[in-house]
């Protein structure tokens, strides 16, 4: 142990005694907490508190993960069950203050689990459906913790993974320990994280830059903004444990403009770090020094993209840049950069910290170690789940999940967001593990999981889908900007019942020059959803483009302006300028369907 | 809102000079700008330009490609639809469509009368509570057709704070689209 860390580890263990002296309430605050009411709860709890004389800690801590019980209110009361109230409204604030709080009598009939102690008729929490199974990582602090508070993410065993590898171990023992574990990035491509800060680690640069990504545009996809405001340190500690492991000189976290919970709190995790002597010069003594800063960006999903996140880094438009050269010759400001996602870097502290071997043991023989998934849309108990690789779907959605909450019949599930695919509910036995399910063509991307029943469209979802990528285009290459529009053109026609007879084959065409011809990972991937549909539910795909009665599907509402100023439903100008978008471009590579592992 | 146009330069320098975070590029002036006058005016583009030593064309060219940032002044209130894939299939399309009809409006945008911009968003990150809506940045999940427009209702007959400060502005997207 470092000597300048010990005084550290000794304050925090006292701040966490203190907490637990007295009564501590922790309301989830995050953005799916504000989204269900927590604001009013929270409102309602300090009126309370004040107005009946109680001496309490509230704390904000971010999500929980338990979206379906917010607003959930976390009581802990010295001599009590620490307990967990469930949906809970401002009305009911009075009394869980008087009775709990004040009495010391939890109330069972609210309560929806204990997570310390036991209380009468209230399952543990570790006994919740949605939480039984699941090994918390990356989510370890997750309504354990202040954001906002080092010393409570200290109590914790927060920076001694950082501790561990400044004052024992060489650069080359981290990037080594991080390349056992068999960590790989949960961005998307699934490479191989090790291995990816070694070519980092080769270039001898003096100013190396560690790039963390929160662009987070998948919709159905909130577990990166999710870490960012439950429990920002870990990004931080990881990212600094990446900084020495790499030789890098800067850290810079990138966060879409307007999430403000997860900027204001990573801001003031970095500002926290500078106070305490884990960021700048020297850090915990050790002479190690680096620096890190936040950069937003405006709304652009394909700013997620590794190099055109560094051109938005730079402030520029976020088009993505032609490779090689890759980021780690030449990155952001012309320096070698390495991007991970913030999950794959929130990991990185408990790895250091309880070694490879530790998290190799969690997961499958190629994945190792939890993902952490989104659960949206026909679910019991939509939100967050950290669970270890090698769990089937079905598992998840069934049992942890809960399953589809009116009895219908479950569809499918669309993965990977807007450029993943759609998994059958036939195929739900399915092991969650990233080359598996990229092998069935649906990609684990980002962890998000939309749950559909029987009751969706396929070819209407699918457009939704298509929409989103034309949108969100950026149009620097003809195949993704041309192809998209044809795409959602050729949807569009589906669903109005307009199909031509040749549309099939037009969409086929299309979908494998984009593939071929696209610069990004954003053209090279965009035919997937429809590809999939089609390969699932091919039935209904050819029902609703044949002329023998489709099944009408609503017009859709969507956006008005693409990013090239065009029109987005209805007739574009594509189809009248480019009437047939067949120009046979041929794949350069046979790699081609995982165009973003490299780098 | 300040009026003139020197009034608005001043605003302008003043939010590039005094943007939070440390390297200041076009992107982050531009950002800043937005925040500050909550859209771009003329002035407040040729202010960036100045401040990076470069040419409008080059800001303009730079602005026009994010969606979130607008070059009129902005509407009294701000609504927000997700229309994201979950959204979609939990039903954001009656409440898009609910909205449109209620303010007059045949696409998103703002209403004649300066009062409402409707605005779409492909995700306001609370997938777990779809459909999802924000009134003036404050976060709506398990939405319906008539909440929607229970909400609106709410908003112009002023319940709300007209652009809800820091405390209300805990949204997936303080961004315009
Ligand atoms: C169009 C497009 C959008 C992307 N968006 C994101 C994103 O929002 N977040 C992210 O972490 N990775 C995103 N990626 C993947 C990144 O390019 C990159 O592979 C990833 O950040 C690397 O981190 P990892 O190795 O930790 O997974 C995107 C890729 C493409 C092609
Ligand atoms: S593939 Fe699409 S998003 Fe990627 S560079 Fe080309 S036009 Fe832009
Ligand atoms: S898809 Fe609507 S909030 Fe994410």
């Amino acid at each position: 142990m470092t000597d300048a860390y010990q005084p550290l580890r000794k304050r925090a263990d006292g701040v966490w005694a203190g907490l637990h002296a007295k009564p501590w309430i922790r309301v989830s605050t995050g953005l799916q907490g504000m989204a269900a009411g927590a604001g009013e709860v929270l409102e309602a709890l300090r009126a309370e508190l004040s107005r009946q004389r109680v001496d309490a800690t509230v704390s904000e801590v971010g999500t929980t993960g338990l979206c379906y019980a917010e607003p959930l209110v976390d009581v802990h009361v010295p001599g009590t069950a620490r307990t967990l109230y469930h949906n809970v409204t401002p009305e009911q604030v009075a009394r869980i203050v008087a009775e709990h709080v004040k009495a010391q009598r939890p109330i069972a009939e609210w309560a929806h689990a204990t997570a310390d102690g036991t209380l009468e008729g209230v399952p543990p929490r570790g006994e919740l459906p949605m939480m039984k199974g699941q090994v918390r990582v990356a989510l370890r602090n997750a309504g354990e913790i202040d954001p906002l508070s080092l010393e409570q993410y200290v109590a914790r065993g927060g920076f001694e993974g950082l501790d561990k590898a400044l004052s024992g171990m060489t650069r080359e023992q981290v990037v080594q320990e991080v390349r056992d574990s068999g960590l790989r990035g949960r961005g998307g491509a699934a490479f191989s994280t090790g291995t990816k800060w070694s070519f980092l680690a080769g270039n001898k640069s003096p100013i190396k830059y560690i790039l963390c990504n929160c662009e987070e545009g998948d919709p159905g996809a909130f577990n990166d903004k999710t870490i960012l405001e439950t429990d920002p340190f870990t990004l931080v500690e990881g990212c600094i444990i990446a900084g020495y492991a790499t030789g890098a000189s800067n850290g810079i976290v990138f966060i879409r403009h307007g999430h403000h919970e997860p900027i204001e709190r990573t801001t003031r995790a970095i500002e926290a770090c500078y106070e305490a002597g884990l960021l700048g010069k020297n850090i915990l003594g050790t002479g190690f020094s680096y620096d890190m800063e936040v950069s937003l960006v405006g709304e652009s999903y394909v700013a997620g993209e590794e190099t055109a996140l560094m051109e938005a880094v730079e402030g520029k438009r976020s088009m993505p840049r032609f490779r090689p050269p890759f980021p780690a010759a030449v990155g952001v400001w012309g320096k070698p950069s390495n991007i991970n996602n913030i999950k794959t870097i929130s990991y990185v502290p408990e790895i250091v910290r309880q070694g490879a071997k530790w998290f190799a043991g969690i997961g499958t023989e190629r994945s190792k170690g939890t993902v952490i998934a989104c659960l949206s849309g026909h679910i019991k108990y939509p939100g967050l789940l950290e669970v270890p690789c090698g769990i089937t779907m079905r598992h998840l959605v069934e049992v942890m999940g809960g399953g589809e909450p009116s009895g219908k019949r479950i569809k499918f599930l669309q993965t990977g967001g807007p450029l993943g695919g759609m998994l059958p509910a036939a195929q739900l036995d399915m092991v969650l593990d990233f080359d598996e399910m990229s092998r069935a063509g649906a990609m684990f991307g980002s962890g998000g999981l939309i749950v559909c029943n029987e009751d969706t469209s396929i070819v209407d979802l699918t457009r939704v889908l298509l929409a989103f990528d034309q949108m969100e285009s950026c149009g620097k290459c003809f195949p993704c900007r041309l192809g998209t529009s044809h795409l959602l053109e050729i949807l569009e026609r589906a669903c109005d019942g307009r199909s031509r007879p040749t549309d099939l084959d037009l969409m086929d065409r299309v979908g494998r020059n984009m593939r071929a011809g696209s610069l990004c990972g954003h053209g090279q991937l965009g035919y997937n959803p429809v590809s999939s549909a089609l390969k699932a539910f091919a039935d209904e795909f050819k029902a609703q483009m044949s002329d023998a009665g489709p099944i009408p599907i609503p017009p859709f509402v969507g956006p008005r302006s693409t990013r090239r100023g065009a029109q987005m439903t209805g007739d574009t100008p594509t189809a009248q300028v480019y009437p047939e978008f067949v120009i046979n471009l041929q794949p350069v590579t046979t790699a081609s369907q995982q165009p973003t592992a490299a780098g | 809102m300040t009026t003139t146009s020197d009034g608005v330069r001043a605003k302008a320098r003043e939010a590039i000079r005094n943007q939070p975070y440390k390297t200041h590029t076009i992107l982050s002036s531009l950002l800043a700008v937005q925040d500050a006058l909550g859209f771009l005016p003329p002035e407040g583009l040729d202010e960036v330009a100045r401040h990076r030593n470069t040419t409008v064309n080059e800001v303009w060219g730079i602005a026009s490609f994010y969606p979130n940032f607008r070059f009129t002044a902005p509407a009294k209130h701000v609504v927000e639809v997700c229309w994201g894939p979950t959204c979609h299939v939990m039903g954001a399309q009656p409440i898009l469509r609910g909205l449109l009809q209620r303010l007059g409006l045949h696409a998103e945008g703002d209403t004649p009368d300066g009062a409402v911009t409707l605005k779409m968003n492909t995700c306001l990150g609370v997938c777990a509570h779809a459909p999802a809506m924000s009134f003036d940045h404050r976060l709506a999940g398990h939405m319906s057709p008539q909440k929607a427009l229970a909400g609106l209702e709410k908003l112009r007959s002023g319940d709300q704070p007209a652009h809800a400060g820091h405390d209300g502005a805990r949204t997936a997207s303080g961004g315009a689209r």
